[in-house]
């Protein structure tokens, strides 16, 4: 919290701030995440910029008050651009005793703590670990922390007190009492929370009523209890002008595949199956029946990427949904897509692997599976979005190249920013570029005969529906004769064919946009190349150090495969390369690979994204080197 | 509901030369698969589809190859999964007729999964399964459709697995139409072509197809002059349950048992055997079940024909009908509305 100015308000001290960070904790039964998002979405509404950052474990109800059970919404609201959900926080609102032990470690000293004293009796600190007639509470051990201990169960219980509901709806409302004590703190309006509650429980009338009285009795607790001598403000944020929407990577995703579809003209089809991170999309596309889209939720990952594949011959814009080890199951099919050129959008929703390994935290390990992970030499076109809103930008175009090119594109997400939120300046659909598919009606070869493997210019070949009179032809997984398309085991022809497949998506660098800097110069002391998720990390150390008089500036990759023509050359013109991922170095190795560079890896895999301070840190030991 | 999708326009009737592709057909010789491409080709100008709205996906196998081979539009896709793939086409444009052809290993082994799913969800498709209970492909191993016992390349000293009796697993999968038929009967696989054709849902068709390399003679016993008579029972809607060399054997219900009864014996008329009924899904499993069942000691003859009729919603008619009902009652949302979504906020 940057203290700004001071203003006096009755009793209470109203102090503005330039940005804040706020951790929602508690059993994942408490709705920490929905209580975090509506903080979000009130804060968006009044102009903050703003990045969210949900962190869950895997189990949908792991046993109530333990460690495991713990649910973190972490929100980083600023007057000014805000790129990351922020490193530690300057408000923890700890719902039981396994929360506070959880997240602690994160809150910045003389933080505020909100704890709900219920959530701290003897069975509780026991679940969270605390040794016995041990009460952090109590202690003592929180004295460098603003203390606020509230007994949330009790004052819900007293708010709702007559309304004759039942414990369990009275527990469920707690969440509310937090939120409209926050609201209060930090100078909030209620009427969207008030809205949202009202449209959610519409047929619940009364459960409406309860969670909307929990919500004023927080705010009024606030106003009242006279222990909140201080109030925050966040003023609004200066960005640039025009209509904003809060969005998270998922719902970016799902629409931009909507839109990508309206503006190519082609029905959308969607071919996926479960999985975590990936299934918002799959559960979001499943609303917009409306709109023709196709949703077929599949037996499997491997009929999900099957089915995809049968639209997108049958000329619909197809697309699979999937996380690492639904990937893996896809590749056999995805082998078929490369050999058969048809358009195909697969999203990949990375998370921590390998197998099962992290469902619910982020890593962006995937991308030498994207890059080889295929027998045989079948190159593929990779996409890689950079925030929550940039996924509806990749996520299109993808869908772009995929229909442009008649190739499978591969677009990297992942759990970060496909859960993570920010506000977005959405675009006019009139503004979007154009998508032009390849499609034929008549034969295309000498004497009115059908050659559906003959390419255009960049090596592109048509597109033919079944259904076209007089086009009817054979396609499959066998190598196939130049042009013809019929199946070959000719020796020479199959190397051809490797060449004009690959020759293909290497053609695709003629069609998307130069490398530059992103901050900073495009020459100098040190460059930080990034793709994926950590942009906000990157961005957020290059500005503050190049604030700072360091010599530094930051590349960001959208496009992986084929990178921007001039990326050799623009990463030489830096002395260091510096590569953060959130793996063991897959980009480092193809950087270093194709353009014989000395870069530098910096490796986190915990299954959390950069903090701004560690890459600070990184950067500022490489570049006194 | 449930009629066809599919036009029937008014153009010159095809030859089953029409639907050869020209590309040589490369099957061993002897290889029953020549003799179901044959009735297809012969059948498909009855069927009265323009070419072009055709559409053949098969799997990995010598089955598989089938694809190259018809003149309309086909893809030749990868093992197992030619029912996932004929899923989305028909997604994607129920205007076409779909069929997907594929072998026991690719069926029931490799592509189990969306085998079975596929015949619970019940796209308009014919789904041929070309069973010569051995993988041929490969060589010579057991398939998931070999006899207990079989001696292959991969089980030397013979299999110890259980076989799958494919006609009962779709029906334990809620197929909606379930035929049988063999390689050695063209007229038979002709009719059964066209009701699989005619029936709007998931028809599967079990052809019993001879692999004279590596599995020779395995269905002999139902094709060949002097066995066939006694060893097969050939079902037809509303008719007893009569078989045996001079068709002097019925099936009767003794409870819920099946037996076999002698026709000349005094006390047995036709009227009282088991009447066939495609619709009766009780007696479909129980037919299916012949392929393992014996009468004190006697096999029941292996069944051939319609086992199983069900009329139920399509897959893409409903996934249609969804489409329009929530169209007609939300209306298509523009572009610019799902972009904003419901909750925008202006910077100035």
């Amino acid at each position: 919290m940057d203290t700004a100015a001071t203003t006096t308000e009755k009793q209470q001290k109203l102090v503005k701030v330039e940005s804040l960070v706020v951790r929602f904790s508690g059993d994942s039964g408490d709705g920490m995440q929905l209580t975090g998002m509506q903080f979000t979405d009130t804060a968006a509404l009044l102009g903050n910029d703003l990045s969210t950052f949900p962190d869950y474990p895997s189990e949908v109800r792991a046993p109530v008050g333990t460690i495991a059970g713990v649910s973190g919404f972490q929100v980083h609201i600023g007057s000014h651009e805000i790129y990351t959900p922020g490193d530690a926080y300057d408000v923890l609102v700890a719902m039981n005793a396994a929360a506070l032990k959880v997240d602690l470690p994160k809150l910045k000293k003389g933080g505020i703590i909100i704890a709900n004293n219920a959530g701290f009796d003897r069975k509780n600190l026991n679940l969270a670990g605390f040794a016995d007639g041990v009460n952090p509470l109590e202690d003592g051990s929180l004295d460098n922390y603003i203390l606020h201990k509230i007994d949330v169960t009790r004052h819900t219980k007293d708010a709702l007190a007559g309304l004759g509901l039942s414990i369990k709806d009275v527990e469920r409302s707690k969440n509310m009492f937090v939120l409209g004590l926050l609201f209060f703190i930090f100078d909030k309006p209620l009427d969207h929370t008030v809205k949202f509650i009202e449209e959610k429980f519409a047929k619940k009338p009364d459960i409406a009523a309860a969670n909307i009285k929990a919500l004023n009795a927080g705010y009024n607790y606030g106003d009242n209890a006279e222990i909140f001598a201080t109030r925050f403000q966040v003023a609004p944020a200066p960005l640039p002008a025009g209509e904003y929407r809060n969005i998270t990577g998922n719902h970016a995703t799902a629409i931009g595949l909507i839109a990508a579809a309206e503006r190519a003209d082609l029905p959308l089809f969607l071919g996926s199956y479960p999985i975590t991170p990936a299934t918002d999309i799959l559960q979001e596309l499943s609303k917009y029946k409306a709109n023709g889209v196709k949703t077929f939720q599949a037996e499997d990952e491997i009929a999900g990427i099957c089915s995809a594949i049968g639209a997108a011959y049958a000329g619909n814009l197809a697309v699979t949904t999937t996380s690492g080890p639904g990937m893996s199951l896809k590749t056999e099919a995805l082998g078929l897509a490369t050999m058969l050129e048809l358009p195909l959008v697969i999203v990949n929703v990375q998370r921590g692997g390998p197998s099962t390994g992290l469902p619910t935290k982020t890593e962006q390990s995937d991308l030498m599976q994207a890059m080889y992970g295929r027998h045989g030499e079948a190159p593929l076109p990779i996409v890689a979005a950079s925030s929550p809103s940039d996924c509806f930008t990749m996520a299109y175009e993808a869908c772009r190249i995929a229909v442009e090119h008649m190739t499978p594109v591969i677009f990297l997400s992942d759990g970060y920013i496909a859960n993570g939120s920010e506000p977005w300046r959405f675009p006019e659909a009139d503004n979007l570029p154009n998508i032009h598919p390849h499609f034929i009606n008549m034969p295309n070869g000498p004497e009115a005969t059908l050659l559906p493997y003959k390419r255009n210019q960049l090596g592109v070949r048509p597109w033919i529906k079944p259904g076209t009179k007089g086009l009817e032809h054979r396609i499959g997984g066998l190598e196939k004769q130049n042009e013809t398309g019929n199946v070959s085991y000719e020796a020479k022809n199959h190397e051809v064919m490797i060449g004009l497949r690959a020759q293909k998506v290497q053609n695709i660098a003629e069609n998307i946009p130069l490398a530059k800097a992103d901050s900073g110069k495009d020459f100098g002391k040190m460059v930080v190349l990034g793709w994926g998720s950590t942009y906000g990390a990157i961005k957020s150390a290059v500005r503050e150090l190049l604030a700072d008089g360091y010599d530094v500036a930051h590349v960001h990759l959208h496009h992986i495969n084929p990178f921007p023509k001039n990326l050799g050359e623009l990463l030489h013109k830096y002395q260091q390369v510096l590569i953060p991922e959130m793996n063991c170095g897959q980009l480092l190795h193809l950087i270093r690979a194709k353009y014989m560079l000395p870069a530098i890896g910096f490796s986190k895999v915990q299954g959390q994204p950069f903090t701004t301070a560690e890459m600070k840190a990184k950067i500022i030991e490489e570049i006194k080197k | 509901m449930n009629t066809s999708i599919i036009e029937i326009e008014d153009t010159p009737k095809l030859s089953a030369k029409d639907f050869a592709s020209g590309q040589e057909v490369k099957w061993c010789p002897g290889c029953g698969d020549y003799s179901i491409l044959k009735q297809v080709q012969t059948v498909f100008p009855d069927l009265g589809i323009p070419k072009e709205k055709i559409a053949f996906i098969s799997g990995i196998g010598c089955s598989s190859r089938f694809t190259y081979y018809m003149d309309t539009y086909g893809m030749h896709s990868i093992h197992g999964r030619a029912a996932a793939i004929a899923s989305g086409v028909k997604a994607a444009n129920p205007d076409l007729s779909v069929w997907v052809i594929s072998g026991d290993g690719d069926s029931f082994s490799i592509g189990g999964n969306h085998f079975i799913h596929s015949m619970r969800k019940n796209f308009d498709l014919n789904y041929l399964v070309f069973n010569n209970q051995i993988y041929s492909l490969t060589k010579g191993q057991y398939s998931p459709t070999s006899e207990k016992g079989k001696v292959t390349k991969t089980t030397p000293y013979g299999s110890i697995e259980e076989p799958f009796n494919p006609a009962e697993l779709a029906l334990g999968a809620k197929a909606t139409f379930v035929a049988r038929t063999l390689d050695r009967d063209p007229k038979h696989m002709q009719a059964m072509l066209k009701r699989a054709h005619q029936h709007k849902g998931t028809s599967f068709v079990e052809v019993y197809q001879n692999c004279p390399v590596f599995n020779d003679a395995a269905f002999f016993a139902y094709s060949e002059k002097d066995s066939k008579k006694d060893a097969t029972l050939l079902v037809e809607h509303g008719k007893p349950l009569i078989f045996g060399n001079n068709m002097e054997k019925g099936i009767k219900f003794e409870g819920l048992k099946p037996v076999i009864v002698d026709l000349n014996a005094d006390n047995i008329s036709t009227n009282d055997l088991w009447i066939h009924d495609e619709h009766d899904k009780t007696k479909a499993n129980l037919l299916a079940r012949f392929y393992d069942m014996d009468n004190n000691g006697e096999a029941f003859p292996r069944p051939f024909g319609v086992f199983y009729i069900e009329n139920r919603l399509t897959y893409e008619v409903g996934m249609l009908e969804q489409i329009e009902a929530v169209k007609t009652k939300k209306g298509k949302m523009p572009l610019n509305k799902i972009l904003s979504g419901d909750k925008t906020w202006h910077i100035f």
